[in-house]
């Protein structure tokens, strides 16, 4: 940006060189807005994170109810298979491009369940995670960590790239 | 099943059958409700639970006496003291081992801030459904406080692990005493501006007085525990009336349902119940506060690999989801021969369906949220 030179006084122009990817880019990750997905114990560190201490909003990431104003999802807590094909379910229903954040062991791994019956071994075998954020559940300093870590990797990728061909009409949901 | 298309029974009226749930911001964790409805007219909904099943229970009969604890924090994740409460007792009350009394004075201590915790998100969580975002961000303010004071007592800020069979982890660190007191000075003060804010506030008495109104026979016959079953006006506390710990020494009143704004049982006595039972929890960290006597933590000679003889043993705590009661048998080895926790979200799914008829879809909303279910208590 060029610097404002109060001395000259009468027209100062603003400009900035930069290639369109880059501004694109620089919208996109200050307005990740994320999908509301408690599913276990990380869903209450979620709420405190996007609470007053934390304020996960100040980088610009706002909790959306619905899969379809989302642009990525935070996975927090201990998936089970039951709950697995509605994961599924709502990562196909948000729009491209899309991340997905994993937060707690549960949802890295299976964490403290690998002895249930019930629990899918990680959420990376449903949907692929761009961030994982690890802790039983994480302190909200490590997801906002995870963020921006998320942030980077919107920053410097290039946004076409993400795009894909739509799925062909499957009729899910 | 039928019951996951989405699906107009028939075109000459409105009838139809919703999905509500299981990923939906005031389901409060994942239940789902199968909602009948005539246009905006509810004509039944039924809980769907189970996914968060984890399987629990199972685990406890593998992981050995000890190793069962952090697993017990996961039942309750909002008030997680409990059921690490819970689950103590009931394996001491089986063992015969005697707790040192400054180990329940800090149980209880322990147990009511977590229980204030819990109202915090529990209020905050449904003023939120109501459609009102401030009083949400409020109590998470002060949960912060709580969460850094018990992260000071035992290092974990959601999943305590605090108590132990025999005792507690750790003894109150240095100035943590005052730090307590002065952070309940600061929340009397603060539950009085709650309720300037949001408890007396006209749209929000609206939104719930007289709404799913839920008699006392009702409430006792479908076992609803705790602050709901207060709510309909059932005096009964298992804190002041079979009391255990260090419960016996402290004066602290059990606010009972009196139609504050409405009806008896209500949504708004059940609200308000929980709104006064955190001013009394906070009269009692203070007493036991007051009061800690010395001496030790832990029991002496708890085995670390502990074998417990043959039989059974039952103990009931006051959560903050009403009494909690957890079962355990033993069958003379290292591990739990069966585990099994009673809760009261599972409880209070049963009275969904024959509360609801009537509603409006909105105020389905009020009355899940009213008896204040947490998932994973329901599937555990
Ligand atoms: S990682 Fe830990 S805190 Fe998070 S959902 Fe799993 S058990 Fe709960």
């Amino acid at each position: 940006m060029a610097k404002i030179d109060s001395e000259v006084g009468g027209d100062v122009t603003f400009f900035h060189t930069s290639q369109l990817d880059q501004l694109i880019n620089l919208a996109r990750e200050n307005s990740l807005w994320y999908l509301l997905f408690g599913l276990a114990c990380c869903g209450i560190e979620l709420i405190q994170t996007g609470g007053p201490r934390a304020d996960l909003m100040r980088f610009g990431a706002i909790p959306r109810a619905s899969p379809r104003q989302a642009d990525f999802m935070i996975v927090a807590g201990t998936l089970t298979y039951k709950m697995a094909e509605r994961a599924k379910l709502l990562y196909d229903q948000m729009s491209e491009p899309k991340y997905v954040i994993s937060m707690g062991s549960c949802a890295n791994c299976g964490g403290l369940f690998q002895l249930a019956y019930s629990v899918c071994k990680g959420v990376d075998k449903v949907v692929p995670v761009d961030v994982y954020v690890p802790g039983c559940p994480p302190r909200p300093e490590a997801l906002t960590e995870g963020l921006i870590r998320l942030q980077d990797k919107v920053r410097n990728e290039r946004w076409q790239d993400k795009r894909r061909a739509p799925v062909q009409g499957t009729g899910a949901a | 099943m039928e019951k996951l298309i989405l699906r107009r029974v028939d075109r000459n009226n409105e009838e139809m059958i919703l999905n509500f749930g299981p990923q939906h911001p005031s389901t409060h964790g994942v239940i789902n409700f199968i909602v009948e409805t005539d246009g905006e007219v509810l004509r039944k909904a039924v809980p769907d639970v189970g996914y968060l099943h984890r399987s629990i229970e199972k685990i406890g009969e593998v992981t050995g006496w000890h190793g069962f604890m952090p697993f017990t924090d996961r039942i309750d994740y909002v008030a997680a003291m409990f059921p690490n409460e819970g689950y103590a007792t009931a394996v001491e009350r089986l063992t015969g081992i005697e707790v040192p009394r400054r180990a329940q004075y800090l149980r209880a201590i322990s147990c009511e801030l977590a229980r204030i915790a819990s109202h915090l998100v529990s209020l905050g969580t449904m003023s939120m459904d109501i459609g009102a975002f401030t009083p949400m961000l409020h109590g998470i303010r002060e949960r912060e406080t709580i969460n850094d004071l018990i992260e000071a007592l035992c290092g974990a800020r959601l999943t305590y692990n605090y108590h132990r069979i025999g005792g507690v982890a750790f003894d109150l660190p240095e100035g943590w005493k005052e730090r307590t007191l002065a952070f309940l000075d600061h929340f009397d003060k603060f539950l009085v501006e709650f309720d300037r804010l949001i408890s007396f506030n006209e749209i929000y008495v609206r939104r719930l007085a007289n709404v799913a109104v839920i008699t006392g026979k009702d409430a006792v016959d479908y076992g609803l525990v705790g602050p709901n079953l207060r709510g309909s006006g059932v005096d009964w506390d298992v804190r002041r009336d079979l009391p255990y710990g260090a419960y016996d020494d402290f004066e602290f009143a059990v606010p009972v349902g009196q139609g504050f704004k409405g009806t008896v049982g209500d949504c708004y006595d059940r609200y308000y119940c929980r709104c006064l039972e955190m001013g009394e929890s906070s009269k009692i960290v203070r007493q036991a506060l007051l009061q800690l006597p010395e001496g030790e933590i832990m029991a002496p000679k708890v085995a670390r690999n502990l074998k417990v003889e043959a039989g059974e043993a039952l103990s009931r705590v006051e959560s903050a989801r009403g009494e909690m009661a957890f079962y355990v048998v033993a069958d003379g080895t290292n591990k739990a021969y069966r585990v099994r926790a009673r809760t009261g979200s599972f409880t209070a799914m049963g009275i969904i369906e024959s509360a609801s008829p009537g509603l409006m879809i909105a105020d389905l909303v009020a009355l899940i949220a009213s008896l204040d279910v947490v998932a994973p208590e329901i599937d555990r």
